[in-house]
């Protein structure tokens, strides 16, 4: 019954759309992103300053991860780096974990049906709000919440209770904590939003089950939840972690203006200032490319870890099954092979 | 009878359990609430006192009447018989944070941004669902793979790059590179598998429709939900991008308003605490507004970002 158009329609070769529909992607893509990597990898063997133009080989890693090469400075180089480095691994880790703990406690509250829990769905807005300000803004309002002197609201409030004047802003301790703050604040609305999802995505009928055979909600928690959430779970640690070596509004701002110093540097930072100062002739370009590099290899390796997770799990489950099919049969094998004994 | 003795108190001890557990949760809810709020109602009770009223008492936990005043040293309005003091920070603040020009260019960075990323997405990834041709996987493949590369990673030659361009100070480095988002076309195509069939494009073509128009008349009034999801996200991420415009807009005229705030807070001397608060507050309101009214629509949004099996 396929008409005379029908049939010369599937004769026709649709492949030059598919690359016409792509092609906008890539070029783009390749001019504005991959060049521009490309070229940051270059930079990277070539020289700082005035040197800009001369290739130095391996010189700007050497010299921000071990101290060594001609350059004046060499070591303070290093010592900058590896502070940003560290900052950059103690802020993450100080506000994913705190987020984490949070978002999994609230995301399985908000989703156990027999909590009674009025006007959840304006908590769920609140405690997500803050994640779309803009983080610029956020900085501002906390640096002049939590100004050091009793001129700004918090110290003023702790001046009225009788106490001392907390250095929220310029001691290096507390400013990571507080930024570590700031920064769960931001963030557990939107991991919470996520891992409830996750949660919901789970048969009902497993916690229906758990629940007739007399399971508690700690139980079933752990032997339910826990595992079943483990891959978003992990796609959330992944996402957070590179989101987290690129931090760089919040530090950044926290400590400018009248407030500079470098406690709060992190790497993003770190590339930011080498860079960002004065002309090509002033900016040191080599250290800021080697610090990309170092952090696009660590992306890459923890990137290519979801990515692994993300494309192989079918496979992996059916490979798992099919291994289980087998087992299985020889099982049933060995039994028969028992019965005549 | 006798069983409802039996288990009435059984029954009465459960329900006591879930009483308890659901007013601890609600009032961690509540407390989690206030720090979220608190922080944004402080903000717009400053911005309503002026400077000398914010130097006696920092702490103020009401709203004033001095707005208008704020106001008016922030656009530089300033009564003729007004203090030195008062000129030269109306001066400062008003140099720097230009209330109109920043919206402005926000709004023409964000909305642009937000039409070439949703459209382009929608594109690419009609192109890789519907047509067959040899480099489809590979290309899939690539998008999935650089989806997670930071900006900060290739920043130091973006703007080298875009020095010797003669695109610094310039909206176009802003805006053209939306054309590319990766993880807006994983979000696209996977909705496009689950929601759109390819028959359609069959049958459009037996009727003699062109492959463009197919896309534009068809495929992208069924793809409304996934691109307004998107868009939303889009705009909001692009009004917030500081790192980037920071580092391509260093003329005072195209400033946006992160930039502006940054600027802001970057002060040292002639600091007025009202006017600081206020421009936060007018930093911070387009988007806290907008958000409110779809507040609804992009939780919703997010949750589908957390399907990712």
């Amino acid at each position: 019954m396929a008409s005379a158009a029908q049939s010369r329609i599937k004769s026709i070769s649709y492949a030059k759309y598919g690359y016409m529909f792509i092609a906008p992607f890539f070029l783009v893509y390749c001019f504005f992103q991959i060049w521009p990597l490309i070229y940051t990898f270059i930079l990277s063997f070539k020289g700082n300053q005035s040197g800009n133009a001369d290739f130095v080989g391996l010189d700007n890693y050497t010299t921000i991860l071990f101290g060594q090469g001609m350059a004046a400075g060499a070591d303070n180089t290093r010592q900058e780096f590896l502070q940003a480095l560290g900052n950059t691994f103690v802020l993450w880790f100080g506000n994913f974990i705190p987020q984490i703990l949070l978002s999994l406690l609230l995301a399985v509250w908000f989703t156990d049906a027999k909590v009674k829990l009025p006007g959840k769905g304006f908590f769920k807005i609140v405690m997500y709000m803050p994640n779309i300000i803009t983080a610029a803004s956020v900085a501002a309002l906390y640096v002049n919440l939590f100004g050091d002197s009793e001129y700004y609201f918090v110290n003023s409030l702790i001046a009225n209770m009788g106490g001392d004047a907390i250095k929220f802003v310029s001691d290096p301790t507390i400013s990571k904590g507080m930024v570590m703050f700031i920064q769960t604040w931001l963030w557990f609305g939107n991991t919470m939003i996520m891992l409830m999802s996750g949660i919901m995505g789970i048969s009902p009928s497993l916690f229906e089950a758990a629940d007739i055979d007399g399971a508690n909600s700690t139980q079933q928690f752990f032997t339910i939840t826990l595992p079943l959430l483990q891959p978003i779970m992990v796609y959330t640690l992944v996402t957070s972690m590179i989101g987290g070596l690129q931090m760089f509004d919040l530090p950044y701002l926290y400590h400018s203006g009248a407030n500079f110093s470098r406690n709060l540097e992190t790497v993003a930072v770190y590339i930011y200032y080498n860079f960002n100062k004065g002309t090509v002739e002033q900016a040191n370009y080599g250290y800021a490319g080697a610090a990309s590099i170092i952090i696009f290899a660590i992306t890459a390796v923890l990137g290519s870890i979801t990515f692994y997770m993300n494309r192989d799990k079918d496979e992996i489950a059916k490979k798992q099954q099919r291994k289980r099919a087998e087992k299985q049969q020889k099982a049933r094998m060995k039994q028969g092979g028992g019965l005549t004994i | 009878m006798s069983m409802k003795q039996q288990y009435g108190a059984q029954k009465d001890s459960y329900h006591t359990q879930i009483m308890i557990k659901s007013t601890i949760i609600m009032i961690v809810c509540i407390i989690l609430t206030l720090i979220c709020l608190v922080p944004i109602f402080i903000l717009l009770v400053n911005a309503t006192h002026s400077h000398t009223e914010l130097a006696e008492n920092p702490s103020q936990l009401w709203f004033g009447s001095a707005l208008k005043e704020n106001l008016n040293i922030l656009l530089n309005k300033l009564p003729d018989d007004a203090g030195k003091a008062v000129t030269r920070v109306a001066r400062q603040y008003s140099s720097v944070f230009s209330v109109g020009r920043g919206y402005f260019n926000s709004l023409i960075i964000a909305g642009c941004t937000t039409v070439l990323t949703v459209f382009f997405s929608a594109m690419t990834s009609y192109g890789l669902t519907v047509y067959d041709f040899k480099v489809k996987g590979p290309a899939y493949t690539f998008i999935i793979a650089v989806m997670m590369i930071p900006v900060q990673v290739s920043s130091a030659g973006f703007v080298r790059f875009m020095y010797s361009l003669g695109l610094i100070n310039n909206f176009i480095p802003l805006i053209i590179p939306a054309i590319a988002a990766p993880a807006v076309i994983f979000f696209m195509k996977s909705y496009m598998k689950s929601s759109f069939p390819l028959e359609i494009v069959e049958a459009a073509r037996i009727d003699g429709c062109g492959e463009f128009r197919t896309f534009v008349t068809i495929a992208l009034p069924m793809m409304k939900p996934a691109m307004a999801v998107q868009a939303i996200f889009a705009f909001v991420a692009n009004w917030n991008n500081y790192y980037t415009q920071n580092m391509i807009l260093k003329n005072d005229k195209m400033m946006t308003v992160p930039i502006m705030v940054s600027k802001v807070l970057q002060f040292d001397k002639n600091v007025n605490y009202g006017v600081n608060y206020l421009c936060i507050m007018l930093s911070i309101l387009p988007i806290v507004v907008v958000y409110f009214i779809l507040s609804k629509f992009i939780i919703a949004g997010v949750a589908l970002g957390g399907v990712k099996e």
